[in-house]
């Protein structure tokens, strides 16, 4: 008993807890925008499969990247670049969890699966075994792998892919480069012995911010136009309008004051602001 | 000084709070009012996940001087607007210039004591505004009575100003680390203050 709850001990940081409940937390939203009726097992398939999609793409990511994790400080101690798990085990229970999730979706609907399927691809093949050693523009694809739970769960609740689905879609997608161009000024070290090529590396760090501060406007553009398409009332467009307001501030004290700090400042932003606007866009629903 | 997990929660529940007075608190009032209790709470609340985010350093940064005079000034323009009707013109025009002046003797090169005067008659005003205004219109009988809670909130935003002030300018009424650690408590009293005045007023 205690080796199995040892190995759940390992398994656990190979599907990164915050990341997955973030992007779960967008599928849930994306299926509440809808307004529909809350149809509670339906919303416990698409939460249990969207969840198990997302943690196979990451142990996929994992299995994939050990070489890369174990050059980094910031990632040697994973399980996977640890050695403290086999890569072919890490792959299997990968494999395993992926299948489980994107079949589950599959099975709950087709066009939810579809979603649920290219959020899977995109990650593991198109990002993660492809470009992410070639180009720093591997990001991009890594951000549309992220932006699909969230259209997945707008897709299952209206069965088709609208307009509001796409803009949420996208301010997943701007949101991601604040995330990953972040850590990729704040780690650059690491990266460069890794061998990843990124922004900062291939651009500078200039235009790097400038990029993040770019994709948080645009970002705070699409869901402030999805909110006004889903018809918040007036309480949370102001609430939305505020939050996009503080972001739009953060993105221009990066272009003024080029600091670590601010950039900083604007990612743990961004990421508040996404999970707030994810609370509020779900909280419509009642 | 290092925030605590307590103080964490503390500024959460007031940007909770803040946030609620943005979507429901103040839904039934005319547009002009909204705009400016917006502008208010919403500067609270982006206020207050920063403080979250980057811990007590964040309040070290020139643009904490601006961004505390833009609450008290705009509070007090929604409640002017509200209550006082033909003062609206004359103390609309008195919130863009205070604040124009604070913004450009802020960022301006000055050795000398205009921007302690400007910023000291500009928060003096709309301290006493928010602290005065809701007491006189309650005992007044214009508005329910807890209406004067927005009045104590008013004074707690002055202390919380007045404390931070000193801080800065090297004179502290209270040590640097029981002026912080007072904070948390302070905006939640204060924030809580606004919402039931506002809610039950």
């Amino acid at each position: 008993m205690s080796a199995l709850f040892q190995k759940i001990k390992l398994y656990i940081p190979l599907i990164k807890s915050l990341q997955t409940g973030l992007l779960l937390a967008t599928g849930i939203a994306g299926y509440l925008s809808a307004h529909t009726e809350v149809n509670i097992p339906t919303l416990t398939g698409m939460s249990l499969s969207l969840f198990l999609a997302i943690s196979g793409s990451t142990i996929m990511n994992m299995w994939y990247d050990h070489d890369i994790d174990s050059k980094m400080k910031r990632t040697h101690k994973r399980p996977a670049a640890s050695g403290e798990l086999s890569r072919r085990e890490v792959f299997w229970v990968g494999m395993v969890i992926s299948i489980l999730g994107v079949g589950w979706a599959v099975a709950i609907a087709p066009l939810f699966g579809a979603v649920v399927f290219a959020g899977w691809f995109f990650d593991v093949v198109v990002y993660t075994l492809w470009l992410k050693r070639v180009t720093c523009w591997s990001i991009v694809w890594g951000g549309i792998s992220g932006a699909m739970p969230i259209l997945s769960g707008r897709v299952l609740a209206v069965n088709e892919i609208d307009l509001i689905g796409i803009l949420l879609a996208l301010s997943i997608l701007f949101w991601i480069p604040t995330h990953t161009l972040t850590f990729s000024l704040k780690f650059r070290e690491d990266y460069t012995n890794a061998g990843v090529p990124t922004f900062p590396s291939t651009y500078g760090d200039a235009f790097t911010r400038a990029a993040i501060a770019i994709s948080s406007v645009l970002a705070a553009f699409a869901i402030g136009w999805a909110s006004v398409l889903i018809g918040l009332s007036a309480g949370y467009l102001r609430l939305i309008a505020v939050l996009t307001a503080g972001l739009l501030l953060l993105a221009f004290a990066t272009f003024r004051v080029q600091s670590d700090r601010v950039n900083f400042s604007l990612f743990r932003y961004a990421s508040v602001y996404m999970l707030s606007s994810m609370i509020i866009l779900a909280l419509q629903a009642f | 000084m290092k925030m605590s997990a307590l103080d964490r929660i503390l500024i959460l529940i007031t940007s909770l709070l803040a946030a609620y007075q943005i979507v429901v608190g103040i839904d039934d009032l005319s547009t002009a009012p909204i705009i400016a209790y917006t502008i208010a709470f919403g500067v609270l609340l982006v206020a207050l996940l920063l403080l979250i985010i980057l811990g007590f350093d964040a309040l070290e940064s020139p643009v904490v001087v601006v961004v505390s005079t833009v609450i008290p000034l705009s509070l007090s323009l929604g409640l002017i607007w509200e209550h006082l009707a033909p003062l609206r013109t004359s103390y609309l025009l008195f919130t863009i210039l205070g604040f124009v002046a604070v913004v450009f003797t802020r960022s301006a090169p000055m050795q000398n004591r205009v921007p302690t005067i400007v910023i000291t008659i500009v928060h003096g005003i709309a301290g006493i505004t928010i602290f005065l205004l809701p007491v006189i219109i309650s005992l007044q009988k214009q508005v329910g009575p807890a209406f004067a809670l927005v009045g104590g909130g008013g004074a707690l935003i002055g202390i919380g100003g007045l404390l931070l002030s000193f801080l800065r300018a090297g004179k502290p009424i209270l040590s640097r680390g029981t002026t912080l650690r007072v904070m948390p408590w302070l905006l939640l009293l204060m924030t809580v203050c606004f919402v039931a005045g506002f809610k039950y007023g």
